[in-house]
Protein backbone atom coordinates (compact mmCIF):
# COMPACT_ATOMS: atom_id res chain seq x y z
CA UNK A 1 0.00 0.00 0.00
CA UNK A 2 1.24 3.31 -0.86
CA UNK A 3 1.66 6.43 1.56
CA UNK A 4 -0.98 8.22 0.20
CA UNK A 5 -3.29 5.43 -1.17
CA UNK A 6 -5.59 6.36 2.23
CA UNK A 7 -6.33 9.47 0.24
CA UNK A 8 -8.08 7.92 -2.97
CA UNK A 9 -11.47 9.02 -1.70
CA UNK A 10 -9.94 12.46 -1.16
CA UNK A 11 -8.57 12.60 -4.44
CA UNK A 12 -11.69 11.75 -6.33
CA UNK A 13 -13.64 14.59 -4.30
CA UNK A 14 -11.01 16.81 -5.73
CA UNK A 15 -11.20 15.58 -9.21
CA UNK A 16 -15.34 15.86 -9.31
CA UNK A 17 -14.48 19.47 -7.69
CA UNK A 18 -12.51 20.27 -11.05
CA UNK A 19 -15.02 18.64 -13.33
CA UNK A 20 -16.65 22.71 -14.00
CA UNK A 21 -12.86 23.84 -15.84
CA UNK A 22 -11.48 25.57 -12.85
CA UNK A 23 -9.51 24.46 -9.79
CA UNK A 24 -12.15 25.60 -6.81
CA UNK A 25 -9.34 25.11 -4.61
CA UNK A 26 -6.25 26.68 -6.43
CA UNK A 27 -7.59 29.99 -7.82
CA UNK A 28 -4.44 31.84 -8.50
CA UNK A 29 -4.76 35.69 -8.53
CA UNK A 30 -2.52 37.85 -10.74
CA UNK A 31 -2.50 41.17 -9.76
CA UNK A 32 -4.67 42.45 -6.21
CA UNK A 33 -6.73 46.05 -7.83
CA UNK A 34 -7.55 46.77 -4.29
CA UNK A 35 -9.76 45.03 -1.42
CA UNK A 36 -12.63 44.04 -3.75
CA UNK A 37 -10.67 43.52 -6.83
CA UNK A 38 -8.26 41.41 -8.60
CA UNK A 39 -7.24 40.06 -11.70
CA UNK A 40 -7.53 36.20 -12.40
CA UNK A 41 -6.92 34.73 -15.49
CA UNK A 42 -6.76 37.52 -16.92
CA UNK A 43 -9.63 38.65 -16.57
CA UNK A 44 -10.66 41.93 -14.02
CA UNK A 45 -12.81 40.16 -11.13
CA UNK A 46 -14.85 41.15 -7.85
CA UNK A 47 -13.65 39.47 -4.96
CA UNK A 48 -16.88 38.62 -2.28
CA UNK A 49 -15.44 35.36 -0.66
CA UNK A 50 -12.12 36.64 1.30
CA UNK A 51 -13.27 37.81 4.60
CA UNK A 52 -11.54 41.20 4.01
CA UNK A 53 -14.65 42.87 5.87
CA UNK A 54 -13.39 46.64 6.33
CA UNK A 55 -11.25 46.46 3.40
CA UNK A 56 -8.29 47.76 5.62
CA UNK A 57 -5.69 45.38 3.41
CA UNK A 58 -5.26 48.37 1.19
CA UNK A 59 -5.61 50.89 3.77
CA UNK A 60 -2.96 53.24 3.92
CA UNK A 61 -2.35 54.37 7.50
CA UNK A 62 -1.97 50.30 7.62
CA UNK A 63 0.06 50.52 4.68
CA UNK A 64 2.31 53.11 5.85
CA UNK A 65 2.77 51.86 9.57
CA UNK A 66 3.25 48.18 7.82
CA UNK A 67 6.06 50.26 5.70
CA UNK A 68 8.15 52.03 8.30
CA UNK A 69 8.06 48.87 10.45
CA UNK A 70 9.68 46.66 8.11
CA UNK A 71 12.37 49.23 7.54
CA UNK A 72 12.87 49.45 10.84
CA UNK A 73 12.81 46.30 12.45
CA UNK A 74 13.54 44.07 9.55
CA UNK A 75 11.46 41.52 7.27
CA UNK A 76 11.23 38.75 10.23
CA UNK A 77 12.02 38.02 13.67
CA UNK A 78 13.63 34.41 12.96
CA UNK A 79 12.17 32.78 16.07
CA UNK A 80 10.05 32.26 18.93
CA UNK A 81 9.11 35.04 21.48
CA UNK A 82 10.45 32.77 24.47
CA UNK A 83 13.47 31.37 22.90
CA UNK A 84 14.48 34.56 20.56
CA UNK A 85 13.17 37.92 22.26
CA UNK A 86 9.97 39.35 21.86
CA UNK A 87 10.08 42.99 19.57
CA UNK A 88 8.11 46.01 20.87
CA UNK A 89 5.99 45.68 18.20
CA UNK A 90 4.46 42.15 19.93
CA UNK A 91 4.08 43.62 23.81
CA UNK A 92 2.82 47.07 21.64
CA UNK A 93 0.06 44.88 19.69
CA UNK A 94 -0.99 42.80 23.31
CA UNK A 95 -1.44 46.13 24.90
CA UNK A 96 -3.44 47.86 21.62
CA UNK A 97 -5.79 44.88 21.62
CA UNK A 98 -6.27 44.95 25.74
CA UNK A 99 -6.59 48.20 25.96
CA UNK A 100 -9.91 48.02 22.69
CA UNK A 101 -11.25 44.73 24.54
CA UNK A 102 -11.07 46.10 27.87
CA UNK A 103 -9.65 43.05 29.20
CA UNK A 104 -6.28 42.66 31.21
CA UNK A 105 -4.54 40.61 29.13
CA UNK A 106 -3.61 39.47 25.47
CA UNK A 107 -1.35 37.07 23.74
CA UNK A 108 -0.99 37.36 20.36
CA UNK A 109 -0.63 34.07 17.88
CA UNK A 110 1.25 33.74 14.65
CA UNK A 111 -2.11 32.83 13.06
CA UNK A 112 -5.97 32.35 14.07
CA UNK A 113 -5.34 28.30 13.56
CA UNK A 114 -2.61 28.44 16.25
CA UNK A 115 -4.67 31.01 18.71
CA UNK A 116 -7.37 27.67 18.88
CA UNK A 117 -4.63 25.72 19.37
CA UNK A 118 -2.54 27.27 21.82
CA UNK A 119 -5.39 28.10 23.73
CA UNK A 120 -7.90 25.17 23.63
CA UNK A 121 -5.17 22.78 24.37
CA UNK A 122 -3.90 24.55 27.35
CA UNK A 123 -6.90 25.87 29.34
CA UNK A 124 -8.61 22.63 29.56
CA UNK A 125 -6.26 19.50 30.59
CA UNK A 126 -6.35 15.63 31.36
CA UNK A 127 -9.26 15.97 34.00
CA UNK A 128 -11.24 18.44 32.37
CA UNK A 129 -13.85 18.50 29.53
CA UNK A 130 -14.19 20.75 26.25
CA UNK A 131 -17.73 21.02 25.47
CA UNK A 132 -17.21 21.87 21.64
CA UNK A 133 -20.62 22.86 19.24
CA UNK A 134 -21.14 20.83 16.35
CA UNK A 135 -20.39 23.38 13.68
CA UNK A 136 -17.08 24.31 15.47
CA UNK A 137 -14.12 25.68 12.66
CA UNK A 138 -11.33 22.69 12.11
CA UNK A 139 -8.85 24.73 14.32
CA UNK A 140 -11.05 23.82 17.26
CA UNK A 141 -11.40 20.46 16.54
CA UNK A 142 -7.47 20.09 15.60
CA UNK A 143 -7.07 21.67 18.88
CA UNK A 144 -9.23 19.61 20.78
CA UNK A 145 -6.73 16.89 19.45
CA UNK A 146 -3.80 18.60 20.33
CA UNK A 147 -5.09 18.87 23.98
CA UNK A 148 -6.06 16.02 26.62
CA UNK A 149 -9.42 16.66 27.86
CA UNK A 150 -12.15 14.73 27.52
CA UNK A 151 -14.14 15.96 23.99
CA UNK A 152 -17.74 16.32 23.86
CA UNK A 153 -19.57 17.80 20.85
CA UNK A 154 -22.74 19.41 21.74
CA UNK A 155 -25.97 19.99 18.80
CA UNK A 156 -25.04 23.50 16.74
CA UNK A 157 -26.64 26.38 18.58
CA UNK A 158 -28.16 24.30 21.01
CA UNK A 159 -28.44 25.65 24.42
CA UNK A 160 -30.76 22.80 25.62
CA UNK A 161 -28.46 19.96 24.60
CA UNK A 162 -25.14 21.92 25.81
CA UNK A 163 -27.68 21.90 28.90
CA UNK A 164 -28.17 18.18 28.75
CA UNK A 165 -24.40 17.31 28.04
CA UNK A 166 -23.24 18.89 30.77
CA UNK A 167 -25.67 17.08 33.43
CA UNK A 168 -24.10 13.84 32.19
CA UNK A 169 -21.02 15.28 33.40
CA UNK A 170 -22.06 15.88 36.70
CA UNK A 171 -20.09 14.22 39.42
CA UNK A 172 -17.44 13.74 37.37
CA UNK A 173 -14.37 15.61 38.20
CA UNK A 174 -12.43 18.30 36.28
CA UNK A 175 -13.53 21.92 34.77
CA UNK A 176 -15.51 22.11 32.32
CA UNK A 177 -15.16 24.99 28.96
CA UNK A 178 -17.60 25.50 26.89
CA UNK A 179 -16.15 26.52 23.17
CA UNK A 180 -18.28 28.66 20.56
CA UNK A 181 -18.04 30.94 17.84
CA UNK A 182 -19.94 34.63 17.50
CA UNK A 183 -20.40 33.96 13.66
CA UNK A 184 -20.12 30.68 12.05
CA UNK A 185 -18.41 31.45 8.70
CA UNK A 186 -20.46 29.09 6.64
CA UNK A 187 -23.93 30.04 7.00
CA UNK A 188 -23.25 33.40 8.73
CA UNK A 189 -25.37 32.27 11.74
CA UNK A 190 -24.80 33.43 15.49
CA UNK A 191 -24.06 31.68 18.59
CA UNK A 192 -27.15 31.70 21.06
CA UNK A 193 -24.82 33.28 23.66
CA UNK A 194 -27.69 34.69 25.81
CA UNK A 195 -28.41 31.20 26.36
CA UNK A 196 -24.82 29.99 26.72
CA UNK A 197 -23.76 31.94 28.96
CA UNK A 198 -26.93 30.76 31.26
CA UNK A 199 -25.93 27.30 30.91
CA UNK A 200 -22.35 28.05 31.49
CA UNK A 201 -23.51 29.76 35.01
CA UNK A 202 -25.41 26.81 35.99
CA UNK A 203 -22.81 24.53 35.71
CA UNK A 204 -20.21 26.57 37.04
CA UNK A 205 -18.48 26.49 33.33
CA UNK A 206 -15.76 28.77 31.41
CA UNK A 207 -16.51 29.85 27.77
CA UNK A 208 -13.79 30.39 24.95
CA UNK A 209 -15.69 32.77 22.63
CA UNK A 210 -13.93 32.34 19.14
CA UNK A 211 -14.96 35.74 17.62
CA UNK A 212 -13.08 35.40 14.12
CA UNK A 213 -15.65 36.61 12.05
CA UNK A 214 -17.46 38.79 14.14
CA UNK A 215 -14.50 41.11 15.26
CA UNK A 216 -14.70 44.24 13.73
CA UNK A 217 -18.16 43.48 12.27
CA UNK A 218 -19.88 43.57 15.27
CA UNK A 219 -21.14 45.48 18.32
CA UNK A 220 -21.05 49.08 18.78
CA UNK A 221 -17.27 49.90 18.71
CA UNK A 222 -16.71 46.41 16.74
CA UNK A 223 -15.49 44.10 19.57
CA UNK A 224 -17.47 41.13 18.46
CA UNK A 225 -20.59 39.08 19.75
CA UNK A 226 -20.19 39.38 23.43
CA UNK A 227 -20.66 43.08 22.83
CA UNK A 228 -23.46 43.22 20.69
CA UNK A 229 -25.07 41.20 23.56
CA UNK A 230 -23.41 43.12 26.03
CA UNK A 231 -22.10 40.02 28.04
CA UNK A 232 -18.55 40.53 27.31
CA UNK A 233 -18.00 39.90 30.99
CA UNK A 234 -19.45 36.72 31.57
CA UNK A 235 -17.04 35.42 28.36
CA UNK A 236 -13.65 33.68 29.83
CA UNK A 237 -11.90 34.12 26.73
CA UNK A 238 -12.23 35.50 23.34
CA UNK A 239 -9.86 34.02 20.30
CA UNK A 240 -9.85 35.81 17.51
CA UNK A 241 -7.76 36.43 13.85
CA UNK A 242 -5.91 39.59 12.48
CA UNK A 243 -6.80 37.92 9.05
CA UNK A 244 -10.28 39.02 8.73
CA UNK A 245 -11.32 42.39 9.59
CA UNK A 246 -7.68 43.54 10.63
CA UNK A 247 -6.88 42.81 7.01
CA UNK A 248 -3.17 41.06 7.95
CA UNK A 249 -2.54 37.33 9.66
CA UNK A 250 -2.18 36.06 12.67
CA UNK A 251 -4.41 35.31 16.21
CA UNK A 252 -5.06 36.71 19.61
CA UNK A 253 -6.42 35.18 22.93
CA UNK A 254 -7.54 38.11 25.59
CA UNK A 255 -8.67 37.61 28.93
CA UNK A 256 -9.26 38.63 32.62
CA UNK A 257 -8.52 35.46 34.08
CA UNK A 258 -6.23 35.63 37.03
CA UNK A 259 -2.87 33.42 35.71
CA UNK A 260 -3.19 33.63 31.91
CA UNK A 261 -0.10 34.74 31.22
CA UNK A 262 1.50 31.53 32.83
CA UNK A 263 0.14 30.61 29.25
CA UNK A 264 3.34 31.97 27.85
CA UNK A 265 5.53 29.45 28.68
CA UNK A 266 2.73 26.65 29.06
CA UNK A 267 1.48 26.86 25.49
CA UNK A 268 2.97 24.53 22.81
CA UNK A 269 1.48 26.78 19.86
CA UNK A 270 2.73 29.55 21.28
CA UNK A 271 6.34 28.67 22.27
CA UNK A 272 7.46 26.76 19.31
CA UNK A 273 6.92 28.59 15.80
CA UNK A 274 8.33 31.99 14.90
CA UNK A 275 6.58 35.27 15.85
CA UNK A 276 4.65 37.36 13.84
CA UNK A 277 7.32 39.73 11.63
CA UNK A 278 7.57 43.39 12.55
CA UNK A 279 5.27 44.67 9.09
CA UNK A 280 2.06 42.62 10.59
CA UNK A 281 2.28 43.45 13.92
CA UNK A 282 2.46 47.34 12.76
CA UNK A 283 -0.34 47.24 10.45
CA UNK A 284 -2.37 45.07 12.55
CA UNK A 285 -1.93 47.38 15.42
CA UNK A 286 -3.19 50.37 12.89
CA UNK A 287 -5.58 48.34 11.19
CA UNK A 288 -7.35 47.95 15.61
CA UNK A 289 -7.07 52.02 15.23
CA UNK A 290 -8.72 52.09 11.88
CA UNK A 291 -11.45 50.10 13.29
CA UNK A 292 -12.11 51.90 16.69
CA UNK A 293 -12.02 55.46 14.51
CA UNK A 294 -13.71 54.67 11.59
CA UNK A 295 -17.81 53.32 12.63
CA UNK A 296 -18.73 53.76 9.28
CA UNK A 297 -16.55 50.99 8.12
CA UNK A 298 -19.12 48.74 9.95
CA UNK A 299 -21.74 51.04 8.62
CA UNK A 300 -21.11 50.10 4.91
CA UNK A 301 -20.72 46.52 5.82
CA UNK A 302 -23.95 45.73 6.90
CA UNK A 303 -25.65 48.15 4.39
CA UNK A 304 -23.78 45.75 1.41
CA UNK A 305 -25.02 42.92 3.80
CA UNK A 306 -28.51 44.23 3.30
CA UNK A 307 -27.91 44.74 -0.73
CA UNK A 308 -26.74 41.42 -1.24
CA UNK A 309 -28.51 39.20 0.67
CA UNK A 310 -31.99 41.01 -0.29
CA UNK A 311 -31.04 41.04 -3.86
CA UNK A 312 -30.05 37.22 -3.51
CA UNK A 313 -33.11 36.68 -1.46
CA UNK A 314 -35.66 37.98 -3.93
CA UNK A 315 -33.68 35.92 -7.14
CA UNK A 316 -35.01 32.92 -4.98
CA UNK A 317 -31.90 31.64 -3.71
CA UNK A 318 -31.21 29.50 -0.64
CA UNK A 319 -29.67 31.48 1.77
CA UNK A 320 -28.77 31.06 5.81
CA UNK A 321 -30.83 32.34 8.24
CA UNK A 322 -29.41 35.35 9.29
CA UNK A 323 -28.56 38.09 7.61
CA UNK A 324 -24.76 38.69 8.16
CA UNK A 325 -21.36 39.42 6.37
CA UNK A 326 -21.20 35.95 5.18
CA UNK A 327 -23.70 35.03 2.89
CA UNK A 328 -23.76 31.59 1.67
CA UNK A 329 -25.55 30.23 -0.68
CA UNK A 330 -27.54 26.64 -0.47
CA UNK A 331 -26.95 24.74 -3.66
CA UNK A 332 -28.91 21.52 -4.45
CA UNK A 333 -25.98 19.66 -4.73
CA UNK A 334 -22.07 19.07 -5.26
CA UNK A 335 -22.38 19.23 -8.98
CA UNK A 336 -24.68 22.53 -9.38
CA UNK A 337 -22.53 23.92 -6.49
CA UNK A 338 -19.78 23.57 -8.78
CA UNK A 339 -21.56 24.36 -11.74
CA UNK A 340 -22.63 27.62 -9.99
CA UNK A 341 -19.48 28.35 -8.68
CA UNK A 342 -17.33 28.23 -12.28
CA UNK A 343 -19.70 29.64 -13.34
CA UNK A 344 -19.69 32.73 -11.59
CA UNK A 345 -15.86 32.87 -11.48
CA UNK A 346 -15.51 32.49 -15.81
CA UNK A 347 -18.34 36.05 -15.18
CA UNK A 348 -15.97 37.73 -13.09
CA UNK A 349 -17.29 37.24 -9.23
CA UNK A 350 -14.66 35.07 -7.71
CA UNK A 351 -16.52 33.39 -4.10
CA UNK A 352 -15.47 30.62 -1.91
CA UNK A 353 -16.81 26.66 -2.80
CA UNK A 354 -17.13 24.85 0.09
CA UNK A 355 -18.19 21.28 0.21
CA UNK A 356 -18.55 18.48 2.62
CA UNK A 357 -17.40 17.32 4.74
CA UNK A 358 -16.25 20.78 5.24
CA UNK A 359 -20.00 22.01 5.67
CA UNK A 360 -22.17 21.01 7.86
CA UNK A 361 -25.24 18.52 7.26
CA UNK A 362 -23.63 17.97 4.05
CA UNK A 363 -24.52 20.81 2.03
CA UNK A 364 -23.22 22.46 -1.03
CA UNK A 365 -22.08 25.50 -0.44
CA UNK A 366 -20.99 28.76 -2.01
CA UNK A 367 -19.95 31.61 0.41
CA UNK A 368 -19.41 35.16 -0.36
CA UNK A 369 -18.54 37.67 1.81
CA UNK A 370 -18.67 40.85 2.02
CA UNK A 371 -16.33 43.87 2.59
CA UNK A 372 -16.99 47.86 3.17
CA UNK A 373 -15.47 48.77 0.19
CA UNK A 374 -17.75 46.82 -2.05
CA UNK A 375 -19.36 49.33 -3.99
CA UNK A 376 -23.41 49.18 -4.39
CA UNK A 377 -22.34 48.68 -8.57
CA UNK A 378 -20.58 46.01 -7.39
CA UNK A 379 -22.98 44.06 -5.24
CA UNK A 380 -25.77 44.49 -8.21
CA UNK A 381 -23.31 43.17 -10.59
CA UNK A 382 -22.91 40.46 -8.47
CA UNK A 383 -26.32 39.38 -7.75
CA UNK A 384 -27.38 39.84 -11.59
CA UNK A 385 -24.17 36.86 -12.78
CA UNK A 386 -25.32 35.04 -9.65
CA UNK A 387 -29.10 35.14 -11.31
CA UNK A 388 -28.06 34.19 -14.53
CA UNK A 389 -25.75 31.59 -13.81
CA UNK A 390 -28.18 30.21 -11.71
CA UNK A 391 -30.91 30.33 -14.53
CA UNK A 392 -28.74 29.17 -17.39
CA UNK A 393 -27.63 25.79 -15.31
CA UNK A 394 -30.62 25.31 -13.75
CA UNK A 395 -30.36 25.78 -9.90
CA UNK A 396 -33.12 26.96 -9.00
CA UNK A 397 -35.11 24.03 -10.68
CA UNK A 398 -36.43 21.78 -7.75
CA UNK A 399 -35.73 19.02 -9.62
CA UNK A 400 -32.10 17.78 -10.41
CA UNK A 401 -31.13 19.52 -13.85
CA UNK A 402 -29.72 17.24 -16.58
CA UNK A 403 -26.10 17.06 -16.43
CA UNK A 404 -24.71 18.97 -19.39
CA UNK A 405 -22.81 17.36 -22.17
CA UNK A 406 -19.50 17.92 -21.14
CA UNK A 407 -19.83 17.27 -17.22
CA UNK B 1 -22.87 -13.18 29.20
CA UNK B 2 -26.52 -13.67 28.36
CA UNK B 3 -27.40 -10.03 28.83
CA UNK B 4 -24.28 -8.54 27.78
CA UNK B 5 -25.17 -10.07 24.56
CA UNK B 6 -28.64 -9.13 24.00
CA UNK B 7 -27.56 -5.71 25.06
CA UNK B 8 -25.17 -5.66 22.48
CA UNK B 9 -27.25 -7.04 19.90
CA UNK B 10 -29.76 -3.80 20.17
CA UNK B 11 -26.90 -1.24 19.93
CA UNK B 12 -25.50 -3.03 17.08
CA UNK B 13 -29.38 -3.37 16.08
CA UNK B 14 -30.08 0.26 15.96
CA UNK B 15 -26.64 1.24 14.43
CA UNK B 16 -27.40 -0.76 11.30
CA UNK B 17 -31.12 0.54 11.31
CA UNK B 18 -29.20 4.40 11.32
CA UNK B 19 -26.20 3.54 8.87
CA UNK B 20 -29.08 1.97 6.26
CA UNK B 21 -29.34 5.00 4.36
CA UNK B 22 -25.74 5.30 3.61
CA UNK B 23 -25.75 2.17 2.52
CA UNK B 24 -24.30 1.33 -0.79
CA UNK B 25 -26.31 -0.96 -3.38
CA UNK B 26 -27.51 -4.29 -1.42
CA UNK B 27 -24.59 -4.45 0.49
CA UNK B 28 -25.58 -6.30 4.22
CA UNK B 29 -23.86 -4.19 7.10
CA UNK B 30 -22.07 -6.48 9.56
CA UNK B 31 -19.68 -5.84 12.13
CA UNK B 32 -17.13 -5.69 9.93
CA UNK B 33 -17.85 -3.87 7.65
CA UNK B 34 -15.29 -0.27 7.30
CA UNK B 35 -17.59 2.47 7.57
CA UNK B 36 -15.29 4.96 6.14
CA UNK B 37 -13.95 2.56 3.44
CA UNK B 38 -17.30 1.02 2.36
CA UNK B 39 -20.14 2.99 3.67
CA UNK B 40 -17.79 6.14 2.77
CA UNK B 41 -19.06 8.37 5.47
CA UNK B 42 -16.85 11.44 5.99
CA UNK B 43 -15.42 12.11 9.75
CA UNK B 44 -18.17 14.40 10.17
CA UNK B 45 -20.94 11.98 9.11
CA UNK B 46 -19.53 9.81 11.43
CA UNK B 47 -19.48 12.06 14.71
CA UNK B 48 -23.17 13.07 13.77
CA UNK B 49 -24.00 9.45 13.29
CA UNK B 50 -22.65 9.14 17.44
CA UNK B 51 -24.64 12.24 18.41
CA UNK B 52 -27.76 10.24 17.23
CA UNK B 53 -26.73 7.35 18.97
CA UNK B 54 -25.79 9.20 22.02
CA UNK B 55 -29.53 10.48 22.28
CA UNK B 56 -30.94 7.20 21.65
CA UNK B 57 -29.09 5.25 24.13
CA UNK B 58 -28.87 8.27 26.56
CA UNK B 59 -25.10 8.33 26.78
CA UNK B 60 -22.15 10.13 26.50
CA UNK B 61 -19.33 8.86 24.06
CA UNK B 62 -16.75 11.21 24.20
CA UNK B 63 -14.92 12.73 20.50
CA UNK B 64 -11.33 11.43 21.74
CA UNK B 65 -13.06 7.67 20.53
CA UNK B 66 -13.73 9.10 17.46
CA UNK B 67 -10.09 8.39 16.03
CA UNK B 68 -10.28 4.42 17.00
CA UNK B 69 -13.42 3.59 15.69
CA UNK B 70 -13.04 2.02 11.94
CA UNK B 71 -15.88 -0.76 12.16
CA UNK B 72 -19.30 -0.77 12.39
CA UNK B 73 -18.90 -3.09 15.10
CA UNK B 74 -16.17 -0.94 17.06
CA UNK B 75 -19.13 1.62 17.12
CA UNK B 76 -21.62 -0.20 18.50
CA UNK B 77 -19.18 -1.24 21.06
CA UNK B 78 -18.09 2.43 21.90
CA UNK B 79 -21.93 3.11 22.61
CA UNK B 80 -21.91 -0.25 24.90
CA UNK B 81 -19.16 0.70 26.69
CA UNK B 82 -20.73 4.14 27.63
Amino acid sequence: MGLFDRFDGLAKLHAMATTGGEDPFAVRMDRVLSPTEAVINGRQTILIGTHNYLGLTFDPACIEASQKAVAAFGTGTTGSRIANGSYAGHRGLEKTLAAFFGRKHCMVFSTGYQANLGILSTVAGPQDHLLIDADSHASIYDACKLGSATVVRFRHNDPADLDRRLQKLSGEPGNRVIVAEGLYSMLGDTAPLREFVEVKKKHGAYIVLDEAHSVGTMGENGRGLAEAEGLEADVDFVVGTFSKSFGAVGGFCVSDMEGFEVLRIASRPYMFTASLPPSIMASVTEAVHQVQARPELRRQLWQNVDRLYGGLQKAGFILGPEKAPVVAITLRDQETAIRFWNGLLANGVYCALVLPPATPNGLSLCRLSLCAAHTAAQIKRVVEVATGVANEIGAFDAVPAKRAAAG
Amino acid sequence: MGLVHREDTAVFDAVVTLLDQFKREEAIITRETDISEDLRLDSLAVMDLMMELEDKFDVSIPLNLVAEIRTVGDLAEAVRRH
